[in-house]
């Protein structure tokens, strides 16, 4: 079942703000002037088909990528022209939910969350860190997989410690890329319920790159359409979907047949 | 639509040309990047220590037979030779010089090139696939502090003394043969082996492995670090870094031995 969107958005607040936001590859010109508002507690979902640069879009909002041209204001501060340690600052306050997971193969669930954990909160007692651990298995359902290794998780549960992994640090920013790519109808709406108990429980600012339109109806308190490297239209899903414009329509289309 | 209005792509000398170089350019920087983050704190002890067994204590098995075996070889195919003027009392002499200043550092490198440096490819090229290393970036871990720094730091440290370990093994090797045709002790033995060899000998022997432990590590993680097209990309990875591995081994020995026969001669 899906649940009723949570909303407590500060419309006043903007955590990331986009102004002309330009990429390349050699001749291949994925963004071609990108803007972006996302508001404190607001879920943005960024739609379209693969291969329009929505992931190269939330690679350079964390730093990952540089932007060719425009700026990129996350929490106040311009992403490209920070240094080194300024930018790890900022990435801690940021989650990232990969694609596929991510996991560190070589370590078992429970290193997996104290990894991060231990590393960027020196002072933290042994005790306390167990306590983190189980909170945040505790919020994405897990508890029970703290000693296995992500070999021996389904690709459900794997989104899920992906995203406890992020969690443990507390961000104040999620970042979802294709949260539920390559899974099965019921775990995809158990992923969708997460992000809403994520955007409640830690009151984060989301961006959710996806072609899964159950996902950002769900999932999003407002829809940009990309198309082109350009959003096309944005809005609430409705407003979206509610077009005659053919080039959102044929998405609509073809997702719902499929 | 894009693929039908890309110009050309242009070059500055050819494809094959442009790329070598950008290669060159980019190593250079990873070296660099190496020094400039290895002298730099946080320091990543736990995991230099981590990777100091995987390299050190988990090539003892192959590193022991492979230094036997050599040693044991090596003085066999030598004895008929010296017999033939007399003269198996050298024996111990001529191994402990082959295996100090040529075989020891050598074959210990060869080795680690082909177990550690590819296993390192293989590991951060899976790494690198599978988005390990930027889901690293993302929780502000710096990967090449955490990865690069600190397995070529562990190669750099270990190769040393797997060498010296490499050489005791094979000078064991050595002995056991000496022993069963000449019924040496083994004092005699390590006396008459250690009779030729100098300081700088040793010295040398050192310098290469820390060198060569330098190289395997530095192109097994450049390799990985740089991998791309998936699963074959790794494989790949890994198989660039044994054959590159083992090239500047070569050509390191060869200008080590030249340095060092000049510092030998009077």
């Amino acid at each position: 079942m899906l649940k009723i969107k949570p909303t407590n958005i500060n419309y006043n607040e903007a955590v990331i703000s986009i102004r002309d936001l330009y990429k390349s590859f050699g001749h291949n010109h994925v963004l071609r002037g990108i803007n972006l508002d996302v508001y404190k507690g607001e879920n943005v979902v960024v739609l379209g088909r693969s291969g329009t640069g929505k992931s190269v879009l939330i690679k350079i909002i964390v730093g990952l990528l540089k932007p060719g041209k425009g700026s990129v204001n996350v929490l106040g501060m311009e992403v490209d022209k920070l240094n080194g340690a300024e930018l790890r600052e900022l990435r801690l306050k940021i989650g990232f939910s990969f694609q596929h997971s991510a996991l560190y193969d070589s370590m078992t669930v429970r290193e997996n969350l104290e990894f991060p954990l231990v590393r960027h909160r020196k002072s933290l007692t042994r005790s306390e860190v167990n306590n983190a651990i189980d909170e945040v298995l505790d919020a994405v359902g897990l508890l029970q997989t703290k000693k296995q290794m992500p070999s021996e998780l389904s690709g459900g549960q794997r989104k899920r410690i992906g995203i406890a992994r992020t969690l443990i640090l507390q961000p104040q920013i999620m970042l979802y890329d294709e949260p539920t790519a390559g899974l099965d109808p019921i775990s995809s709406i158990e992923i969708n319920n997460l992000i809403n108990e994520v955007q409640e429980q830690y009151h984060t600012s989301s961006i959710i790159i996806t072609h899964d339109l159950t996902c950002a109806k769900a999932t999003g308190d407002r829809v940009a359409m990309l198309l082109d490297g350009k959003f096309i239209r944005q809005g609430t899903f409705d407003e979206v979907f509610g077009t005659d414009d053919e080039r959102i329509r044929i998405f609509f289309d073809y997702n719902f047949i499929k | 639509m894009d693929s039908i209005n890309r110009p050309p792509e242009k070059h500055v000398i050819s494809k094959g040309l442009d790329a070598f170089f950008l290669n060159i350019y980019r190593s250079a920087n990873f070296v660099f990047r190496f020094f400039k983050e290895v002298f730099r704190p946080p320091f990543e002890f736990t995991e230099i220590t981590r990777q100091c067994f995987e390299v050190g204590y988990k090539s003892l098995a192959l590193i022991s037979m492979t230094g036997f075996i050599t040693g044991l070889v090596f003085t066999k195919q030598s004895r008929p030779s010296l017999s033939d003027f007399g003269a198996t009392s050298w024996l111990p002499s001529l191994v402990s010089i082959a295996i100090i200043r040529a075989l020891a550092p050598l074959v210990t490198a060869l080795i680690c090139a082909g177990k550690v440096g590819s296993n390192i490819a293989a590991e951060l090229g899976s790494m690198k696939v599978t988005e390990q290393i930027d889901a690293l970036e993302v929780s502000a871990i710096n990967p090449f502090k955490y990865l690069v720094a600190s397995r070529v730091l562990a190669t750099t440290i270990m190769l040393p003394i797997l060498m010296m370990y490499s050489a005791f093994v094979a000078m064991m090797g050595s002995f056991l043969d000496v022993h069963t045709n000449e019924q040496t002790s083994m004092t005699t033995f390590f006396e008459n082996a250690f009779s030729s060899i100098t300081f700088l000998d040793i010295f040398t022997s050192v310098a290469k492995a820390i060198i060569f432990g330098f190289t395997i590590g530095m192109v097994g993680c450049y390799q990985g670090y740089h991998t791309t097209h998936g699963t074959q990309g790794v494989g790949k990875a890994a198989n660039a870094s044994v054959v590159i591995s083992m090239f500047f081994i070569f050509i390191e020995e060869v200008l080590i031995v030249q340095v060092a026969t000049w510092l030998r001669t009077p």
